[in-house]
């Protein structure tokens, strides 16, 4: 760590004690000044909670009297719940359907998107706007969408072309795929941005060797766009992942957890344990839980695609 | 993005086969619509819906030809769901949100980059250690911080601070500033020094007037996150005086105001986000696409 302001400080006569004066003078005194409102914030807001969050686990507390330590109970209680394994498949399922079905959805739209020469801005700015629209705006139209009758929007249209009409939310085996759908609507454009910058730093001497070499257009995409976008594609693959395990204001809007539980998730347990049922130590159990879960995940994930990934 | 991009998978010459050619034009066509569809759609609707009578809208949603005669939606959203107040709730926190970050990780970058105390490396480990951890382990315990604030002991419930606050801890924004401060050449501040400017001159004459576009992408792109968040506020701000929009607007979808007044307190409360969008779609874009250079 070389000290860039101290340079130019007059170089004091060696082997000098502490100097209050020269240490304030060469930036100490500010640098710690600066300090303060970034510790207290992150103390408070950041680094604390995380610490009272595992402490609280072990607790139980009802705010009122002073918390007690109960051990593993607040875990054993939370594994016990017969509603975990249910909450639990429906997150992997929610995250599977996104991992299938929506995360391509992005790729596909940015390798589009950089062929094209003209109006690329249009197409950027088009396909943008959804991350823009409030998730609780966006939500309340979809719903509204998403009417199962047959005069509903999305049956309307479909039945133009003599499908449906679907029951959307209402039945148990379509309301996750439905939250899928829109949160693939919702999520795609802002990715394929990213895509998009990662995709202008692909080498395009590439793509003239492969010509030479004769590979027509899809073989270029499938040997050379692709390969070069890896680590990209991995990283938020990664991110989409935690993402989706997490995932709370969707169903929360859209279903609370119905029909018959269909779309209830880790998260909803957590927020239901928390500020339903006023059970914190449990609330803040599920969540280590799961934090554990996604951190595993991530170190695995991080073994497993350090392998294909470009060096 | 704008820069001139010299080729990408289809070549020059591929591009003058006809063939190519045609497949091209469709499939930019039809993405061209595809996005129109689901970008613009659904905003065009909630204007068209905020504009048309209930009924109207439950009877034939996809309908294009309709008569905007209900202009009192927007009034009675405006002023009888409080949609208005519940809008300016939501600039404030915004506004708020967007300052409390940017003095913080202004203040956590610059020091990181710029002074670097010895201590330095622990600050910035433990900032960046808060980049891993899930939101999740926290928001239980955040939630009990604002209660009863330790040491304090004073409740920010029901204040606009239990927003303003935690969203100072911004660890990706600290990462983003600390590399653009980081680019910054030495020499400038150096000089600086030399002319006897102390650390606080030089961020406010030479490090932040040279970091305005990131500035800028950060503002942008925290007033529209906060304008999004959803359940902190409402775990935080249960006085419906104080909530914001977000919060607002799905408690009038399960009341019993009338559908027309619900879809057009949901178009206001789109519209100005959108705007915000229109204006400085550069600036979005290219924060998006940075923030993303960052994350990979």
């Amino acid at each position: 760590m070389t000290k860039t302001l101290e340079a130019a400080a007059p170089v004091a006569k060696r082997r000098k004690r502490f100097n209050a004066a020269r240490w304030a003078r060469g930036g100490g005194l500010h640098a710690v000044l600066l300090a303060v409102p970034v510790v207290l914030v992150y103390a408070y807001f950041s680094w604390g909670p995380v610490i009272q969050g595992l402490v609280l686990s072990f607790q139980k507390t009802n705010l009122i009297q002073p918390a007690e330590w109960v051990g593993w109970s607040n875990f054993t209680y939370v594994l016990a719940d017969p509603g975990l394994v249910q909450a639990s498949l429906n997150t992997a399922y929610f995250a599977l359907l996104a991992l299938v079905f929506g995360f391509p959805v992005p790729i596909v739209l940015a390798v589009l998107v950089n062929e094209l020469r003209k109006y690329d801005a249009l197409y950027n700015a088009l396909a943008y706007l959804p991350a823009i629209v409030p998730p609780v705006a966006a939500i309340l139209l979809w719903k509204f969408f998403y009417d199962p009758d047959a005069t509903g929007m999305f049956n309307t249209a479909l039945g133009w072309i003599g499908l449906g009409p679907f029951p959307w939310l209402n039945a148990e085996h379509s309301a996750m795929p439905s939250i899928v759908l829109y949160a693939t609507w919702a999520g795609a454009g802002s990715t394929a941005i990213i895509y998009i910058a990662a995709l202008s730093t692909v080498r395009t001497e590439l793509y003239e060797a492969a010509e030479i070499d004769g590979a027509g257009i899809w073989r270029r995409v499938w040997h050379i766009t692709l390969p070069q976008l890896r680590n990209v594609i991995f990283v938020m693959m990664l991110l989409q992942l935690i993402g989706t395990f997490q995932i709370f204001t969707e169903p929360f809007l859209f279903t609370g957890g119905g029909p018959n539980n269909a779309t209830q998730t880790i998260l909803l347990k957590i927020y239901n344990y928390a500020f339903v049922n006023g059970d914190f130590g449990a609330a803040t159990a599920l969540s280590v839980l799961l934090a554990l879960f996604l951190g595993l995940l991530s170190v695995a994930y991080y073994f497993v695609t350090k392998r294909w990934s470009t060096s | 993005m704008t820069e001139l991009k010299e080729r990408g998978v289809v070549s020059a010459s591929d591009r003058r086969r006809p063939l190519v050619r045609t497949w091209f034009g469709i499939a930019q066509t039809a993405l061209l619509i595809v996005l129109i569809v689901s970008g613009l759609g659904p905003l065009l609707w909630a204007a068209k819906a905020s504009v048309s009578p209930s009924n109207d809208i439950v009877s034939d949603p996809m309908g294009i030809w309709f008569s905007p005669n209900d202009w009192g939606n927007l009034a009675l959203a405006w002023n009888g769901a409080r949609i208005g107040q519940s809008l300016g709730n939501t600039v404030i926190l915004a506004v708020g949100s967007t300052l409390s970050t940017l003095i913080v990780s202004v203040a956590a970058a610059f020091l990181l980059s710029v002074l670097r105390p010895t201590w330095g490396p622990w600050l910035s480990g433990a900032i960046l250690a808060t980049l891993f951890l899930p939101g999740v382990v926290s928001f239980v315990p955040l939630y009990l911080t604002i209660l009863d604030m330790p040491l304090l002991h004073v409740s920010l419930q029901d204040t606009f601070w239990a927003v303003w606050l935690p969203a100072g801890a911004s660890a990706f924004n600290v990462v983003v500033l600390k590399r653009f401060f980081d680019s910054i050449p030495r020499e400038y501040m150096e000089a600086a020094t030399i002319d006897g400017a102390g650390p606080l001159r030089i961020l406010t004459l030479v490090v932040l007037p040279l970091s305005r576009p990131i500035l800028g992408v950060i503002v942008l792109l925290s007033i529209v996150g906060s304008w999004k968040e959803f359940l902190w506020p409402m775990l935080v701000l249960s006085n419906p005086d104080l909530q914001p929009v977000s919060v607002m607007l799905p408690r009038l979808a399960t009341g019993n105001s009338p559908l027309a007044v619900q879809m057009a307190a949901v178009f206001l409360s789109i519209i100005i986000p959108v705007v915000l969008f229109a204006i400085f779609q550069k600036q979005f874009l290219r924060g998006v696409g940075t923030a993303g250079g960052v994350k990979g």
